[in-house]
């Protein structure tokens, strides 16, 4: 009785059952199967990101003395602090994924077309709001990774014709990275990008609801803006379904296997590990982003330098106003992927080149590699005390660093394995004392007697000739 | 309150109406700019300020041997109290000769990584997209656009010292 009272309380002032209730039972497409679960799993997400976040901001230090200890703190003695980090790290992780997993059928099934731009193009915002938490979280990891990928990002918007220095200093606090640098960065990661995301969803939500979500496409109804909403109505008047609870169940399970997903690997995997902490006179940092800005690593380190600028500035400003502008360039016409070979493509080519990239970036065959042991004797396989030390001084100068002699050593440069079959001495002579593209010339640093020791090892690495049976 | 559009309190209304409207917005923008404009001055405060190159101190003269390159650590420019081990910048030094240092910024003129000298190749390599300078900093190899950025270094009373500046950017053009 009193309950009931409190209740009915409640329910006048707040408007539960006059305003929210008529929300979330608003008729969608029955046809909206498990294709639709992907942007309420990315809200979940970002849900997991507020609440292990809110956690993680009350015992980290934003100060560039503390934050690196206090991580360290969080990660080793505080209780629970393993897995509230692991939890942050692949709730991210899992924001990013599903976000461009939901865009992508979006994109497949050209939701975004009448009457549904705004909504795509909220989204698109919110896609790079999210890559910017990504980014900024990494600085905040604050060790040496995080610090010199900062640096390599300043350096990029340092190339910004006119203000790039400007913009430069701006992300930096100065004019280096340090104290000031982080406690910016955590400013922009707790407060302006989490407000934009919560600006951006409330957007996207309330888009949702006006415009109503899309049906699956069919070939016989494209999109024409004259027509689509009475058409629109009018099925859903005959075929739509309340979305609590006979469609929102779908999005409650998948969101829940998503958070488990998530609670595993924090538990099982943990946070990542912490790198050395950031001292920028540390040289022998190896700076690389978080996985899914690997791609973007390994395409920088293919382009050709006069190339270089334009990329760097302007892959990403163009993609964002590319996506961001398509609905405007198509809203109407068909929707279902038969019919759309280019979307299709797209979709291929963007996933291919993605995936295709990130293992080039996670392999990192560009770099030297600089860890690279000496050729162990029965590679070298020679008593002559010449060759072993041609066979020492092709690690000693160098040159494994970036070529590779079966198996060992770098991919930068060519393979040398049958190096012996290919070029004669005077072909290699040539070659180690000039150089070429993106092969330093050795004539400085190589005296007339280590140039004969490292060619006539060189001249050693045959193919070996099938032996005769007979 | 009026009978007729046309009516003299009509306009009256209408008049004090839009005239109330203006002053809104008006002190609003007032009130917007009050309360946001100091806040984005000390926001950019960091973009327009140059902190001057100082001298530091490195090791003795005589800690460093003649044709050998080392790295360095020193202090940067703009240090803040709580900036902690990210104070500290650091640099490739060699000893050309008795009298004569040349120092060398760490960071790449790709993008900036650190780059390592590898002694025996006589060759700073970048671990980052593979550039490769040679041992006076020219670009040897790689994506560099330019050769490595040098410091101003001098021997003050027995002391190698090195004139700190602003992390080099690669456009900035005051290394
Ligand atoms: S930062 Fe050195 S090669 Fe890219």
């Amino acid at each position: 009785m009193m309950i009931a009272q409190i209740w009915k309380w409640i329910d006048d002032r707040s408007g539960y059952s006059d305003v929210v209730k008529p929300m979330l039972e608003h008729i969608v497409p029955s046809d909206a199967r498990w294709w639709y679960v992907f942007g309420s799993a990315t809200l979940c997400a970002f849900i997991v990101q507020v609440l292990s976040g809110i956690a993680l901001a009350m015992v980290y230090v934003p100060g560039g003395d503390a934050a690196y200890e206090s991580l360290k703190y969080i990660t080793n003695d505080a209780t629970m602090g393993y897995m509230v980090r692991g939890m942050h790290y692949y709730g991210a992780t899992a924001m990013v994924m599903l976000a461009v997993i939901h865009m992508t059928q979006v994109f497949l099934h050209a939701s975004y077309k009448y009457p549904r731009e705004m909504n795509w193009m909220s989204g698109v915002v919110l896609l790079f709001v999210v890559l910017g938490m990504a980014f900024t979280g990494q600085l905040l990891r604050w060790d040496a990774n995080g610090v010199w990928s900062v640096m390599v990002a300043s350096e990029m918007a340092g190339r910004v014709p006119f203000i790039g220095a400007y913009i430069a200093h701006f992300l930096l606090g100065g004019e280096t990275v340090g104290g000031s640098t982080l406690s910016r960065f955590f400013a922009i990661h707790v407060f302006i990008l989490p407000g934009l995301i919560f600006a951006g969803i409330g957007l996207h939500m309330w888009l949702i609801l006006r415009h109503g979500i899309s049906e699956m496409p069919k070939v016989d109804q494209p999109v024409d803006p004259e027509t689509y909403k009475e058409k629109y109505e009018a099925r859903l008047e005959k075929t739509g379904v309340p979305f609590w609870p006979v469609a929102m169940w779908r999005d409650v399970l998948f969101s829940a296997a998503m958070v488990a997903v998530i609670l595993f690997c924090s538990l099982f995997l943990g946070p990542p590990t912490l790198g050395p902490p950031p001292d920028p006179a540390y040289i022998h940092a190896n700076p690389m982003p978080d996985w899914y800005f690997w791609w973007y690593f390994a395409v920088l380190s293919m382009l050709p330098p006069e190339l270089e600028t334009y990329v760097i500035l302007g892959m990403p400003v163009l993609g964002l106003v590319i996506l961001f502008i398509l609905p405007l360039l198509s809203n109407r016409g068909h929707r279902v992927p038969s019919k759309r070979p280019w979307a299709v493509g797209t979709v291929i080519f963007g996933a291919t080149a993605f995936v295709v990239l990130t293992i080039y970036g996670y392999r990192k065959p560009w770099s030297p590699d600089f860890a690279v042991k000496p050729l162990p004797a029965n590679l070298v396989n020679s008593n002559d005390p010449h060759i072993q030390k041609g066979a020492q001084l092709v690690h000693d100068k160098g040159c494994l660093y970036c070529h590779n002699i079966d198996g060992h050593g770098g991919f930068r440069g060519p393979v040398l394995t049958y190096i012996g079959d290919r070029l004669d001495r005077g072909e290699l002579v040539i070659r180690i004392t000039n150089g070429g593209y993106n092969m330093p010339s050795f004539a400085a640093s190589l005296s007339a007697e280590e140039m004969q020791e490292i060619v006539d090892f060189l001249l050693t690495r045959t193919e070996p000739k099938p032996v005769d049976a007979k | 309150m009026s009978e007729s559009a046309d009516s003299p309190e009509a306009s009256a209304e209408d008049n004090r109406r839009s005239f109330l409207a203006r002053l809104s917005v008006i002190v609003s923008s007032v009130i917007g700019a009050a309360i946001t404009l100091p806040g984005i001055g000390f926001v950019l405060a960091p973009v327009f300020k140059r902190e001057p190159g100082k001298w530091q101190r490195l090791g003795k003269v005589d800690s460093y041997d003649v044709g050998k390159t080392v790295s360095v650590e020193f202090k940067n420019a703009s240090v803040r109290e709580w900036a902690g081990v990210t104070a500290l910048t650091g640099a490739w030094l060699r000893r050309v000769s008795q009298e004569e240092f040349i120092a060398f910024s760490i960071n790449c003129r790709h993008l900036g990584c650190p780059v390592n000298w590898i002694e025996d190749a006589s060759l700073f390599m970048c671990p980052c997209h593979g550039g490769v300078y040679y041992s006076d900093g020219d670009v040897a190899a790689g994506p560099p656009p330019e050769p490595l950025a040098r410091y101003q270094v001098r021997v003050r009373k027995g002391f190698v010292e090195i004139e700190t500046s602003p992390v080099p950017l690669t456009t900035n053009d005051q290394v």
